[in-house]
């Protein structure tokens, strides 16, 4: 080997040992678990399309129907009108504006989809953990109740409960939450009990912590992320849902507009105003694909698997 | 002899139903004296692990008694009594990984006993004694702040053992501590629990699977096969003079870092022999005993050496 | 001199990370000769896996880089080869052993099946012919009742039995090479003593060449013909395992070595430690990357990567303390007197 001819100065092959302060020393700037997660997801080109699609649609449905010239339930006499500067999504057959109508619309339905996540996480949480840690015969009962209600018909039970309360939004709310906790009930339950059995947990109970110490400390923060991604999932089916609904004539009664009823009223004048249609279905889809979006960045920004 | 800090009489732990259970403790009794380390050894499932779990009440126990000073652990209702007792006893657990929350830092993680037991309420005397705690582990005040998954599978050992500290407990038992860890680390680690059992008067409960590591680490040693105890006795006897034919072949399998006598290795299998409820500890001479009816002791010795 | 069967030449393996490039291979060379066993061992994160993993190519690409090197496989570099034709590398010439027997089976098909299926994939042979192979191969490996086993699902079978098994599988097509990636470690003392001499055993009768993958030095030196210490991506030392064990010349070797109790340690000595932990293979460290943990580091280490020292025909280590203006460092006090005893034993033994 050529190395070995090299002439090295001989001063190099003093001993100096350990360099000490080296040997503990960690080499990465100190990050957050959800710092990594942000800087993971602002990675995710489709998750941050999502998000500024997300941003938009909320931040229209606060300020257009606010600062608009038109009003969403004001008849002005020019009917069934084609897109145009004045009309941006055109008119419908009552000769209301339809870019106001689609934006009031998006506050009903992200009301709708937002309130009914919440719910869910709600009963959701308490439902799941309880179930959880208590484990057991308690467990068993809890999730048994989940499993009849799931069984049920939903449909049924959502034509039923509309039929008797009259449409209207909380109906539409207590409808679409009967049975939407139990997704998250499910979700965090199982969070749970593989969390409850991992070493930190049990090193928490040998320190003599409490059932109060042991959540609030170690169940909730490291079911938070798998907590996040469902609620984000919820909202979208929660809004499908409506939509589909509304679509069905169950939905919020006129002159109210949700972007499901839209669609409805937009489907009978199919041949002569697309645009009631297409207007109210393109946001349908592009909300829902916006969250679908964030939440697929989200779990994958939170996926152990891919952390190093 | 010195003072017996915890005494297991009859110790059992069953697991599934009642009527069909899963003895994974099955009527153990040993004692524990103050400033030893009794090392437990035995096979994966052969209920060393639960063992320590049932002594430091992660388990409800099925039946018998653990007396920590004289007292019984398992009878202890009253939150202020358990309490005490958390303060005494503590536990090292095996994996790095899984040990520390992923969402908290070191300091927290090192910190979460004194919020349990209200103790150092004085945010800079909280912060001296996370400190203090962190450099007997061999790490420093600036790894206070870090993020357990920024830390290599040593220093996330090490900060399990400082929170095991926080308490000043006078009994620890560690379950596997190093067997997750690579060579040249557990080296470092086992030293560190050495150096710590020296200063503050520890004693230990020492779980493990790997005879050369706990033979080093242990005073005594009790080897448990299939939820019993069957042979215990200070450490140099069990490896120099095994009479129970199950220590004698988990001696026999392990291998050491010497090619030549590797080449020439014999292992004894092993086959269990069922001992009725005859079979009771005997003694070898006062310190070294063998679980086993009379009749299969004195089979024992007989093809014992000693 | 016997014939060699696998030749590795600089092979750099990095994969590319959220956090950057790391380099988990950093140039790694030896040879295996037919009949041979080599054990490669290391720390985790020491690239000891990877270069295994490596040789069957199955780092997945991406995140993997093959960054430069061959394997030559009996001459044929198999790093060009496609995926269609590595899966007749695999198996038939080359098989492997994973760490853990639980999850290398797969659990919804019967052991039989499982044996039989390799032995159809690899060799022209009728069904009752490849079924009467399984029940010879499950004999082999030491399985009793192995008409019986042959129908039974992995989860009847225990740890060591299904140990067993995932070796009868990798032998099912005569494999020239066995790749065994830390197939004890998941094992019990007593098991894993087993399936040490059961590998042992078919060695002998069929001539295969292992390179085993290990982080136990006793294994090692129960099985290894040759050993190979990686450290940081890098082989650090390579010779025969009496020359490893007896004679070793790297510092890390040393500390490996030192840091295990054997069963004469005096229990009120500590055991010799390595300070700190590996280095980062994102940004290696300049010079010797062992040097920042190595007691008996020089300024040139901090500087200048040394080049492998040739101790003998076959023994090397990747040290500046060999260079000869280097200082004359003995072998540790501790691992020293080991060794002595070790070999004073053997003369005891010997008379």
């Amino acid at each position: 080997m050529s190395q070995h001819d090299q002439k090295i100065d001989k001063e190099l092959f003093r001993i100096v040992g350990v360099q000490n302060e080296e040997a503990e020393k960690l080499s990465n700037k100190s990050v957050s678990f959800w710092k990594e997660v942000f800087l993971r997801f602002s990675q995710n080109k489709l998750a941050i399309i999502g998000l500024i699609v997300l941003m938009a649609v909320i931040l229209m449905a606060i300020f257009v129907p606010v600062f608009s010239q038109y009003n969403y339930r004001e008849q002005l006499g020019v009917y069934n009108a084609a897109p145009s500067l004045s009309h941006w999504f055109g008119t419908d057959d009552l000769g209301r504006d339809v870019f106001v109508r689609v934006w009031e619309g998006a506050r009903i339905s992200l009301f709708i989809g937002i309130t009914a996540a919440v719910i869910d996480l709600i009963i959701g949480v308490l439902w799941g953990s309880i179930s959880g840690l208590a484990g057991g015969r308690v467990d068993n009962i809890m999730m048994r109740i989940a499993d009849v209600l799931t069984a049920v018909p939903y449909l049924l039970v959502v034509i039923v409960l509309l039929v008797v309360l009259q449409p209207g939004l909380v109906p539409m709310i207590i409808a679409l939450s009967i049975t939407g906790w139990i997704n998250m009930a499910r979700i965090v339950r199982g969070e749970v009990l593989s969390i409850k059995n991992q070493e930190y947990v049990l090193a928490a109970r040998t320190l003599g912590a409490n059932t109060k110490h042991l959540i609030i400390r170690h169940l909730i923060p490291n079911a938070l992320g798998a907590i996040l991604v469902t609620m984000t999932l919820t909202v979208p089916s929660a809004i499908f849902t409506e939509s589909f609904l509304s679509y069905l004539g169950l939905g919020v009664p006129a002159p109210t507009a949700s972007w499901g009823t839209m669609a409805s009223e937009g489907n009978n004048a199919i041949t002569n105003a697309p645009w009631r249609l297409l207007f109210p279905a393109l946001f349908i889809s592009l909300t829902i694909f916006a969250f679908n979006a964030v939440g697929d960045g989200l779990r994958d920004a939170l996926d152990p698997k891919l952390r190093k | 002899m010195a003072k017996k800090l915890v005494e297991i009489k009859n110790l059992k732990q069953y697991f599934g139903s009642p009527s069909n259970p899963i003895k994974a403790v099955d009527g153990i009794s040993f004692d524990i004296y103050e400033g030893e380390t009794l090392g437990l050894v035995g096979e994966s499932g052969c209920g060393k692990s639960t063992t320590g779990r049932s002594i430091i009440r992660l388990y409800d126990i099925t039946g018998g008694e653990v007396l920590f000073n004289g007292e019984n652990v398992h009878d202890k209702k009253s939150g202020k009594d358990l309490k005490k007792f958390n303060r005494e006893m503590q536990m090292i657990f095996q994996d790095p990984y899984a040990s520390l929350n992923p969402r908290m830092t070191a300091g927290e993680i090192i910190a979460e006993g004194f919020i349990i037991h209200g103790l150092y309420k004085n945010k800079k005397e909280r912060q001296e004694k996370i400190t203090s705690l962190l450099e007997a582990v061999g790490l420093n005040k600036e790894h206070a702040n870090r993020y357990a998954h920024e830390f290599s599978g040593g220093q996330r050992q090490r900060i399990g053992i400082a929170r095991a500290l926080s308490l000043d407990p006078s009994f620890i038992i560690a379950d596997e501590p190093i067997s997750a860890l690579d060579v040249s680390i557990q080296a470092q680690v086992v030293n560190l629990l050495k150096q710590i059992q020296k200063d503050r008067g520890l004693t230990y409960l020492f779980i493990a699977h790997d005879l050369s590591m706990v033979k080093y680490i242990s005073d005594r040693i009790a080897v448990m096969y299939s939820g019993k105890i069957v042979e215990v006795g200070p450490a140099d006897d069990i490896y120099n003079s095994p009479v129970h034919p199950y220590t004698k072949s988990l001696l026999s399998a392990i291998p050491l870092p010497d090619p030549i006598s590797e080449t020439k290795r014999t292992r004894i299998p092993y086959t269990h022999e069922e001992q009725d409820e005859t079979a009771s500890f005997h003694p070898v001479n006062d310190k070294h005993f063998v679980y086993g009816t009379e009749k299969s002791f004195q089979k024992w010795m007989n093809n014992t050496s000693i | 001199m016997s014939e060699t069967i696998l030749k590795v030449k600089d092979l750099k393996i990095n994969f590319k990370t959220y956090a950057g490039i790391v380099q988990a291979v950093r140039g790694v060379n030896f040879e295996l000769n037919v009949g041979e066993t080599l054990a490669i061992v290391g720390e985790s994160g020491s690239g000891k896996s990877v270069t295994s993993n490596a040789l069957m190519k199955l780092i997945p690409q991406p995140p993997g880089i093959y960054e430069s090197g061959e394997i030559l496989f009996n001459g044929r570099d198999l790093i060009p080869l496609s995926d269609k034709e590595m899966t007749k590398v695999r198996g038939n010439d080359i098989a492997m052993i994973f760490q853990d027997p639980m999850t290398s089976l797969n659990p919804t098909m019967k052991i039989g099946r499982q044996i039989t299926e390799v032995i159809l994939k690899h060799k022209k042979v009728t069904r009752s012919d490849a079924k009467n192979r399984a029940i010879e191969l499950l004999t082999q490996v030491g399985i009793p009742m192995p008409e019986k086993r042959y129908n039974q699902y992995p989860h009847e079978f225990s740890g060591g039995m299904r140990q067993r098994v995932v070796i009868a599988i990798a032998l099912a097509a005569d494999p020239k090479l066995l790749i065994a990636d830390e197939p004890t470690t998941a094992l019990d003392v007593t098991i894993q003593a087993q399936i040490l001499e059961l590998m042992k055993e078919i060695q002998k009768k069929s001539n295969t060449s292992i390179i085993f993958i290990t982080h136990d030095l006793g294994v090692v030196a129960n099985i290894a013909d040759r050993v190979a210490v990686m450290y940081a991506g890098q082989i650090v030392e390579y010779g025969t395992v009496n020359e490893i064990f007896y004679n070793p010349k790297h510092p890390y070797t040393w500390g490996l070595l030192g840091s295990m109790p054997d069963l004469d340690n005096k229990s009120d000595e500590l055991l010799r430690t390595i300070p700190g932990s590996p280095p980062d293979l994102i940004h290696p460290p300049k010079g010797d990357a062992f040097a920042p943990r190595n007691e008996f580091a020089m300024a040139i280490d901090y500087e200048k990567e040394p080049p492998m020292f040739q101790v003998s025909e076959t023994h090397f280590a990747k040290t500046w303390l060999l260079h000869p203006d280097a200082p004359e460092i003995p072998i540790p006090d501790a691992v020293a007197r080991r060794i002595e005893g070790f070999l004073a034993k053997e003369d005891q033994v010997n008379g």
